[in-house]
């Protein structure tokens, strides 16, 4: 490496740590934020007041503690786990068209949230909990096996296929169920859609584990997606096990995909975006990338769900739709104007 | 000496070359074969059991003068147009995908990822929820509405020349707000439109008559002859802008040509079938690992398509008995399984990837 080139990459370093570190105020913006707008307007002091020394009599204060502060962080969680899985998946599938729902994540979810209504009769948010969890994980360990078979493995190009494909095959049955199930249809159209509406803490509490540790084991692949960025061979030749480090990755990315459909519905917009907005703001290099994905991504969704609660007084309008409304847009000027960082 | 050295790797040039010519000839016969199959299964088979002599002489009755009003009208005035609808949908949606996979160098990037099909359908949800259209007023508005999206894609990628890159991402953007347009209407209209417009949106071939084929028709006629006449500019965009033009390839033109075929024929079949799913995303890979690794995919690409639609709607239509369901969900179903299996089988003899 010469000397300027070092100098180059050290003064690189400070550049997208401070990036980093503006990212973290926006986003601490964006929870406050979300915890005073809505239908009734809260003031600061009564936000900590409420956390500090809760009045068990105070409607204010249950408003925070019961709906506000746990919306919010199953938002700060959700856009979390979106964006950092949907940069590993581009990552470890070098597709800049991978998203959460790749590996079969969502549809697995949607289709048996589907069939928790139509013949268990559960309506519940938390009971469509475990149900999308479940789902998820099987649709993907499906996935895997069907991508995995033979003697290279789980190659990128094969991964995706089986992806899509089981996820038309589940999204046939869900199609099937819904066009003969009226009730079930009117059910699932809210959930579907994906959305913060109703989350509470109970919600919170079964699924912040799985996130947590989603994205402490996300945050650890850096190095992994920085070698597969180089194709399986050079990844070999440098001494990865590739095979190893991809089911290592895609492990992670699909607790993460899991748990946020689970806690808040199939939103495809923030996991399939996300990374390609972090790349562009600190070129190809994932051990960037990830940080800045798990930072972008709850700015965005939190920042669309309180856009969504003010948009169509008295109602809301779900986060999965402001997400796409507000976003996309958003998200080809970015494309338009940036030289872009191909994958 | 010599002469051997530098006859023989010609020879063998010369030996694989007509083995995969031999290849793709025999792959194209039996997809023919399978679709004709599946033609005449269509026309023979349903709640009114006719021979196949009846079927025959009700095919050539306009010919011959020989008449039998039950038997023709159950396969002149349903069974045949549903058929050619499955098989002219099917066809073009098949063209489609792999002609967008192609230019995209992507293998997801098939009209459905990429907006095109998102645009129809949001344009239809908005015609069904909003206007309370039907039919002819529907299909139209899906036609606008891929044409339209197409349009705004391209230009909104276009910066001095477009990549293929910028393609796809500003695709994902505007399918995402389309999406969007249609999970709004969603959770605001009644739940019998939502009905309605869920069952647009599944894709059928239910109500086809020969009334409605003739946009489709006649784009398949005019566009995929165009279709085989870029094949080869096409193929060698697959090797990278810069090699492509290195080729003597005029690569934006090629581009927005097969691009512009491909978005036509993905809005006429959406417009006469609804989005039916998967055939456009699968019927390239699937022909693609039928074919091997060299060969023009895309008359085997429509062949497939074709199958699948025709095939889908056949089980959709009798497999469950008195429930019928519309093609688009056993398509999703059978081209999966098709694709799983080819990946598999792939896999099995160390060819997969």
């Amino acid at each position: 490496m010469t000397v300027a080139a070092a100098e180059q990459r050290s003064s690189r370093v400070p550049a997208r740590a401070g990036g980093l570190l503006l990212l973290g105020v926006v986003l601490a913006a964006v929870l406050f934020l979300s915890i005073t707008v809505g239908a009734r307007p809260i003031a600061l002091g009564d936000v900590l007041a409420a956390i500090i020394a809760p009045a068990p009599d105070s409607t204010t204060h249950r408003i925070i503690l019961e709906l506000r502060l746990p919306r919010t962080l199953v938002g700060l969680l959700v856009g979390a786990a979106l964006g950092l899985s949907g940069a590993i998946l581009q990552g470890a599938t070098r597709n800049p068209l991978a998203d959460p729902g790749l590996l079969g994540i969502q549809s697995g979810a949607t289709l048996c949230v589907v069939l928790g209504i139509s013949v268990f009769g559960i309506t519940t948010l938390s009971g469509y909990v475990w149900l999308a969890f479940l789902g998820a994980g099987i649709a993907a360990v499906a996935v895997y096996l069907i991508a995995s078979m033979g003697r290279e493995g789980a190659t990128p190009v094969k991964l995706a296929l089986a992806g899509a494909a089981v996820t038309a095959a589940l999204g046939s049955v869900t199609s099937a169920i819904l066009i003969t199930s009226v009730e079930t249809l009117d059910q699932i159209r809210f959930w579907q859609v994906g959305a913060l509406t109703g989350r509470t803490t109970d919600i919170l509490l079964q699924v912040a584990p799985f996130l947590l540790f989603g994205i402490a084991l996300a945050l650890t692949t850096g190095r992994i997606l920085d070698g597969l960025a180089m194709g399986d061979d050079v990844a070999r030749g440098l001494g990865q096990r590739v095979q190893l480090n991809r089911a290592f990755a895609g492990l992670a990315a699909v607790i993460l995909a899991g748990g946020a459909v689970a806690a808040a519905g199939p939103i495809a917009f923030v996991g399939l975006t996300i990374p390609h907005v972090a790349r562009a703001m600190t070129g190809p290099n994932y051990r960037w990338i990830l940080p800045y994905s798990m930072l972008l991504g709850p700015i965005l969704l939190l920042g669309a769900d309180i856009i969504g609660r003010v948009i169509v007084p008295p109602g809301e309008l779900q986060v999965g739709i402001v997400t796409a409304a507000i976003g996309a847009p958003f998200f080809i000027a970015f494309v338009r104007r940036r030289k872009l960082a191909e994958l | 000496m010599n002469v051997n050295v530098q006859f023989a790797p010609a020879a063998t040039v010369a030996a694989a070359r007509r083995k995969l010519r031999t290849r793709h000839r025999l792959v194209t016969a039996a997809l023919t074969l399978i679709v004709l199959a599946l033609v005449a299964a269509a026309l023979t088979i349903g709640d009114y059991p006719l021979p196949v002599a009846e079927v025959v002489t009700s095919l050539l009755s306009p010919f011959t003068g020989v008449t039998d009003p039950a038997s023709d009208f159950i396969v002149l005035g349903v069974r045949l147009p549903r058929a050619i609808t499955g098989l002219l949908a099917g066809a073009a949606l098949g063209l489609s995908g792999v002609i967008f996979q192609t230019v995209l160098r992507n293998p997801l990037a098939s009209p459905d990822i990429v907006g095109i099909t998102t645009g129809a359908s949001s344009a239809a949800v908005i015609a069904i929820i909003v206007f309370h259209a039907t039919g002819l007023m529907v299909a139209l508005s899906a036609t606008g509405g891929a044409v339209l999206i197409a349009a705004l894609i391209y230009a909104l990628s276009w910066r001095g020349g477009v990549t293929p890159y910028r393609l796809v991402l500003v695709g994902i953007g505007m399918a995402a707000i389309a999406a969007a347009i249609t999970s709004y209407l969603f959770t605001r209209a009644r739940i019998f439109e939502v009905q309605q417009a869920l069952a647009w949106l599944t894709g059928s071939l239910n109500g086809a008559s020969f009334d409605t084929l003739g946009p489709l028709a006649l784009g398949l006629l005019v566009l995929g002859p165009v279709a085989t006449i870029l094949y080869r500019p096409l193929a060698s965009l697959e090797l990278g802008d810069d090699a492509a033009k290195a080729l003597g390839t005029r690569v934006e033109v090629t581009r927005l040509g097969t691009l512009l075929v491909a978005v036509v024929l993905a809005a006429f079949a959406t417009a006469t079938v609804g989005p039916i799913a998967f055939v456009a995303f699968a019927a390239g890979p699937v022909a693609r690992r039928l074919l091997g690794p060299a060969g023009n995919p895309l008359l085997p690409s429509a062949l497939v398509g074709a199958a699948v639609t025709i095939g889908a709607d056949l089980i959709a239509q009798h497999a469950l008995g008195r429930n019928q369901l519309p093609a688009g969900v056993v398509t999703g179903a059978i081209g999966a399984l098709f694709l799983i299996y080819l990946l598999a089988a792939a896999n099995r003899s160390g060819r997969g990837g």
